[in-house]
């Protein structure tokens, strides 16, 4: 098979199936109708939503609608991270409806987090009716105003025969190029408006053509500077998981034999068991990841950003390397770091070109020196009798899941701790937000991710300061009988929080300290009708761990009350450079 | 090393970057948003419709090194009803502008002021007892220079319309 019909069938996903879910076309529709009729062609099958007076029509459409799964979630904010989640964990655009005013202006911390990470998410929100719009009238927001910086694009209907066209430009901006959150918001009048329904499937916007395809001449100069590399290195991001192109990249480095590493974003799009991944760099990436960036001499990186908790101080990240960068967005590339050889398009069809013009370095003398590294330099685990480690609970969670789960994580210590030590093997299984780090992403998202997927076990690992932004949404997860698993690192405050402050303004833990008022995690999972689990010693530990993988008819709390005090190392300080990180006392 | 940029393109410089975008308020706003989002400057900012219906061309002139001047580009073209950018500096360019000089007057100071409206080419387009208004056309210096001349006098309002310009096409001089 050639490269070419591989990528076109690849790029399949974002076509849109023909067949029984295509609504015929007709006339005298109202906007709510032709909304949902449009979504079912589009191929959505779950809406996460929250009715209000605004969308009231829309709802009651989808009373008699039996082709669109409703979701409805608790808090609007929730509800934007479930779909993101779910975006995430099936490559399909997530689908969030909402009413005007707090109903949109609640979905904000959702599409920020989405836009910086580049999910694709079409959200819905009511508006006041056009003929209110600037008056000031109950429950209006100028929502397109508000999400403007933190959309891809975004849209205020004002004629009901542009809905149909509007909805289907809002999902190809969605989930082509670099994908992001798309906008559309529907006041009241549009939705009640009479309008036809086309069917129309086809969108071509002239003011928007991302390349896909690399530039030849550029992959020839990257395969030039690969196969004569000494100390090779492939920087794996995002990219790789937005794009789909994880087989590619892993046929790839193993092939030339090139060390894997991957930021925070990228992590499962080259498995960690094999022998080339060398795990996170970064912030708080492993030793020999950082050390083999300082010391490459090649640098390709993969849809990856050069994002600053990944380069460290500018000018001492990988400072003797020449650098590739494969990205779909021009504008990320050169933007912080400076490259010799810019590749603009996807990585999906460029990595194969580069694969194929590139022949294997010699990397034997390199390897010697990265096994070096590992060997002296591992993740550590300090161990205590009778103590959960927080490293040795996501070891537990890695087990007891068989490293097949989806982990969705919140923010704090627990995300990095279940970045380093979680065994990620498979793409879409690591759900996290790193770009905005959004507390109150975790569970939420994980719920998302669970009602996606169906055939792999999902379990949220959040911290006991994150969970209780978003914990409403137990009830979500129970009135569907989620099988989720959330396993919450409960060290009694904000770890990332208390372990700066310790580190670098004396122990002095201002407003950190959560402990004293935490809710009994097992009693708050009890009254929602979820199970509820506490560990407080690593056997209990793993007793629960059994006990949750085995409960498949509703949500699972395991509250896993862990040592306080750790830190999470290596650690990168703020201003330092990569080869600068500390790797604790312990 | 190559993290480090070059002192050559660290020089700050001004630019004049002509855009096509769909024409409508959304795009305008996003326009302005990247440079209010993001920290660029502008200096003058014109919008208006170009040579297809439908289509505005907007006229940038902000200051910056080379490698914000990039991004500046790029993040433009991200605009997804943004259909051309072009950073016109680095060729010959056409560019204009127009102000509207409203400066006092006295029966003394007119003929000097109708003097000094002759050198620049400008017009008198307004005038009563205490007041004229002087129209002038050209690139950013000229009118910097007739605002200058004429600000002893008195300068009681001016409006500028901030540059347009376009790539131009004829080598020689005019
Ligand atoms: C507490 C905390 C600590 C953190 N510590 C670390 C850390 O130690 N290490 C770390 O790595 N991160 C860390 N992060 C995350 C960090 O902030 C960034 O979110 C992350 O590094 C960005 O990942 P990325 O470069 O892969 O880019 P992403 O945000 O995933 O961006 C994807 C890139 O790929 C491009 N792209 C998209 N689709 C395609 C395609 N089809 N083809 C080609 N290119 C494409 C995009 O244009 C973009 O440039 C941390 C976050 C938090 C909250
Ligand atoms: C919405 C939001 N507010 C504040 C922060 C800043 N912040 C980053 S990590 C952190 C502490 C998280 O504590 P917890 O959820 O208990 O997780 P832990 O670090 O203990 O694992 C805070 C407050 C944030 N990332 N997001």
């Amino acid at each position: 098979m050639s490269n070419t019909t591989q990528t076109q069938q690849a790029k399949k996903k974002h076509d849109i199936p023909s067949g029984k879910r295509s609504p015929a076309p007709a006339e005298g529709l109202s906007g709510s109708e032709i909304l949902l009729r449009t979504l079912v062609d589009l191929d959505v099958d779950t809406i996460f939503g929250y009715p209000g007076g605004a969308v009231l029509p829309i709802y009651d459409t989808l009373y008699k609608n039996t082709d669109l799964n409703h979701i409805l979630i608790r808090h609007e904010q929730a509800g934007t991270h479930a779909a993101d989640g779910y975006a995430r964990a099936t490559g399909k655009p997530g689908v969030v409806l909402v009413t005007s005013g707090p109903g949109g202006t609640n979905t904000v911390t959702g599409i920020a987090t989405a836009a910086m990470d580049s999910i694709p998410l079409v959200v819905f929100t009511g508006q006041v009716p056009t003929n209110l719009i600037g008056n000031d009238a109950f429950q209006e927001a100028d929502i397109v105003g508000i999400t403007r910086p933190i959309t891809k694009h975004n849209y205020l209907v004002k004629d009901v025969n542009q809905l149909e066209h509007v909805i289907r430009e809002a999902f190809h901006i969605a989930v082509n190029g670099r994908p992001g959150p798309v906008l559309i918001d529907l006041p009241k009048d549009m939705i009640n408006a009479k309008g036809s329904y086309t069917g129309h499937k086809s969108v071509s916007i002239p003011s928007y053509n991302p390349v896909t395809q690399g530039h030849q001449a550029q992959i020839t100069k990257a395969a030039e500077l690969l196969s004569n590399a000494e100390k090779p290195l492939i920087y794996v991001g995002g990219g790789v998981m937005l794009g789909e192109a994880w087989e590619e990249l892993t046929a790839m480095a193993e092939r030339l034999n090139i060390p894997v590493t991957t930021t925070l974003m990228g992590l499962g799009c080259f498995p960690e068991s094999k022998p080339q991944s060398l795990g996170m760099l970064g912030m708080h990436g492993t030793w020999t990841a950082n050390m083999a960036t300082t010391e490459c001499d090649v640098l390709l990186a993969v849809g990856a950003r050069f994002d600053d908790r990944v380069t460290g101080r500018l000018d001492g990240f990988s400072p003797y390397s020449r650098k590739i960068h494969i990205d779909i967005d021009p504008s990320c590339i050169s933007k912080n770091v400076h490259v010799e050889v810019p590749i603009v398009g996807d990585v999906k069809q460029v990595l194969p070109q580069l694969d194929k013009a590139t022949q294997k370095p010699n990397t034997d003398k390199w390897w010697a020196t990265i096994r070096k590294w590992q060997k002296e330099h591992p993740l550590r685990i300090s161990h205590k009798e009778g103590v959960i480690k927080p490293q040795e609970m996501i070891k537990a969670i890695s087990k007891a899941t068989n490293g097949n789960a989806i982990v969705a994580t919140d923010v704090g210590q627990h995300q990095m701790w279940a970045a380093q030590h979680y065994t990620f093997n498979h793409p879409r299984s690591q759900i996290t937000s790193g770009g905005l780090g959004t507390m109150g992403y975790g569970f939420p998202a994980a719920m998302g991710a669970a009602f996606g997927v169906k055939d792999r076990p999902v379990v949220a690992i959040v911290g006991d300061g994150g969970f209780q932004m978003t914990s409403c949404e137990l009830a979500t997860a129970v009135q569907y009988k989620l099988p989720l698993k959330i396993a919450i690192m409960n060290n009694g405050c904000l770890g990332m929080v208390r372990q700066w402050q310790e580190l670098f303004f004396e122990n002095r833990y201002s407003h950190s300290i959560l402990s004293a008022s935490n809710p009994d995690f097992v009693k708050l999972a009890e009254s929602y009708g979820a199970v509820g689990l506490r560990a407080t010693t690593p056997d209990e530990m793993h007793e629960v761990l059994q006990k949750a993988m085995d409960i498949n008819d509703r949500p699972v709390v395991m509250d896993f009350v862990v040592e306080a005090e750790e830190n999470c190392y290596p650690m990168v300080p703020t201003g330092a450079a990569l080869y600068e990180m500390v790797e604790g006392d312990d | 090393m190559s993290s480090v940029r070059s002192k050559a393109k660290e020089q700050k410089q001004k630019h004049t970057i002509s855009v096509l975008a769909n024409h409508n308020l959304n795009a305008l706003c996003r326009i302005v948003g990247i440079f209010s989002g993001r920290g660029f400057d502008i200096d003058s900012i014109s919008f208006g419709t170009g040579e297809r219906p439908g289509v505005a061309r907007i006229t940038l002139t902000t200051q910056g090194d080379e490698h914000i001047v990039e991004q500046i580009t790029k993040q433009l073209h991200k605009v997804i009803d943004v259909i051309k950018v072009k950073d016109l500096t680095y060729d010959p360019y056409i560019e204009r502008e127009l102000a509207i000089i409203k400066v006092t007057t006295t029966p003394a100071s007119r003929s000097e002021i109708m003097q000094i409206t002759q050198v620049f080419r400008a017009k008198i387009i307004d005038l009563s007892q205490d007041n004229l208004s002087v129209e002038v056309t050209g690139n950013k210096d000229k009118i910097d220079a007739a605002i200058e001349m004429l600000r002893p006098f008195g300068i009681k309002e001016v409006a500028r319309t901030g540059s347009v310009a376009l790539k131009r096409e004829f080598n020689g001089t005019i």
